[in-house]
């Protein structure tokens, strides 16, 4: 309902020195009409320029700390507010070559009412300075 | 005063409220400038702090309702059976969380709760005694494709029965009364790549009230589908049009009305739902409540529109208006049910 919001396209940066990052990260929303408890967030899939990373390599921070994806799986006393941008923070040694890639993120929600579970997903072409 | 309220829910400005373009109190200003002043709230949208609100927190809403001469109509509740991914909720934990629910309804002074349609009528009833307590009734969601005699919504009826209780009900969205399939579905599916003579195909059997499976089947094997035309064709399974005349026969176990839509056109009449049907019925009956609107197109439009959620509500209050007005100068006021 919300998939082409998803990624901020304009807050991609580089992290870790700058002559040698660590990774890149990136603020993104929710796709959902309401907020959800971390532990109902089974995946936050990451493609870059058509490759998608490691699940490990993904780390995500609403505000009280990075987190692991396998540990938000337990996280039952934090929430991704509605319409909130939270952190998304992936280790990728080298960061973003400067210029032009293609950034994807696939959302994959438990969401209780829904038989199956909920997908969302944006893809944007980001500028790495 | 007519016995039919209006209001609208918060729902409804989901793209603006998403986007930042406007805040909860916009939605609350905006609604209360067009006569919608029962407000309908998801906690777990419009309350960041949710579920741990302050009294400072709840002051907060009540002064803001009353700056603008609103008041809260429902509290829309969710229910998160999947919240571990070990195990599902015991039946002690959902009765847990819907009784916190119920408490906090009751301190933002809200007397009617939406309960997700896929929630247990056994577990409501163990809810009933809290909810009587503290007087919040339980209205389960009569969504499409579920409808006003589906045997799972007969279910919480007979329960309600059988507790001889006024706290437990239901609450309709009038999605089920989709008579003409909306414009608005088949303009996107024809963006994806419908063909138009496909999407007439579909229209034509939903207007002809065709069971939708030999629609599917029709679009999916016969004519060689693609891919949008098939997830078209399956919208069809949630896409009932219930009897409106049996509406009064329900009276009594509902209080609140989600009053869904898709889109408005411009000369202030539903393309898709039978408003003219459905509201003649309620006046007809005497049923007293709140015609909640929720607007659900902007998912519709977004790719190629800008969304003005506020003009399509607009819209659709002036339609309530005429309807309700036509609807007591043929019928008049009855007796409350």
């Amino acid at each position: 309902m919300f998939d082409k919001y998803l990624i901020d396209a304009a807050t991609v940066r580089n992290i870790g020195p700058a002559e040698a990052p660590t990774g890149f990260a990136f603020e993104a929303k929710l796709g959902y009409y309401r907020g959800l408890t971390l532990s109902m967030i089974e995946e936050l899939a990451i493609t870059l320029d058509g490759v998608e990373l490691p699940r490990e390599a993904v780390q995500f921070d609403e505000g009280q700390g990075p987190i692991t994806l396998d540990a938000m799986e337990t996280a039952y006393d934090r929430r991704w507010a509605f319409g909130t941008p939270a952190t998304i923070i992936v280790n990728h040694p080298g960061g973003l070559p400067a210029g032009e890639h293609t950034l994807a993120l696939r959302q994959k929600l438990r969401v209780s009412y829904l038989p199956f579970p909920a997908f969302n997903t944006d893809e944007k072409t980001v500028q790495a300075a | 005063m007519s016995k039919i309220q209006r209001g609208v829910s918060l729902y409804s400005f989901q793209e603006e409220l998403f986007l930042g373009t406007m805040s909860v109190e916009d939605c609350i200003a905006f609604g209360s400038s067009i006569g919608a002043k029962g407000i309908e709230i998801l906690p777990e949208q419009n309350m960041p702090e949710f579920p741990n609100l302050s009294d400072a927190d709840v002051a907060r809403w009540q002064d803001m309702l009353a700056r603008h001469g609103a008041h809260f109509t429902c509290y829309d509740m969710f229910l998160d059976t999947k919240l571990r991914k070990d195990r599902p909720m015991s039946d002690a934990e959902q009765v847990e969380s819907i009784v916190r629910d119920i408490k906090l309804a009751n301190r933002l002074g809200i007397r009617n709760m939406r309960v997700l349609v896929f929630v247990r009528p056994d577990i409501l009833a163990a809810c009933v005694p809290y909810a009587e307590q503290y007087d919040v009734h339980l209205g389960v969601e009569v969504h499409a494709p579920w409808h006003l005699e589906h045997a799972w919504i007969l279910r919480t009826i007979d329960e309600a029965d059988r507790l001889g209780t006024r706290h437990l009900g239901i609450l309709p969205d009038m999605g089920i009364f989709m008579k003409h399939y909306p414009p608005a579905f088949r303009a996107r599916f024809e963006r994806q790549g419908a063909r138009p003579e496909v999407t007439q195909f579909i229209v034509d059997s939903h207007e002809a009230k065709i069971m939708a499976e030999y629609t599917i089947y029709e679009v999916a094997v016969k004519m060689g589908g693609n891919k949008a035309e098939v997830a078209m064709a399956e919208t069809l399974r949630h896409a009932p049009y219930a009897n409106p005349k049996r509406i009064g026969n329900y009276a009594p176990y509902f209080r609140h009305i989600q009053a869904k839509f898709y889109e408005m056109d411009e000369d202030c009449t539903d393309p898709s739902i039978a408003y003219d049907e459905v509201i003649p019925e309620l006046v007809k009956c005497g049923w007293e409540g709140t015609l909640s609107s929720e607007y659900e197109g902007n998912r519709w439009i977004q790719d190629v529109h800008p969304v003005d959620s506020r003009e399509q509500v607009r819209r659709q209050h002036v339609m309530f208006e005429r309807l309700i007005d036509q609807a007591e100068a043929a019928f008049g006021a009855k007796e409350t049910v």
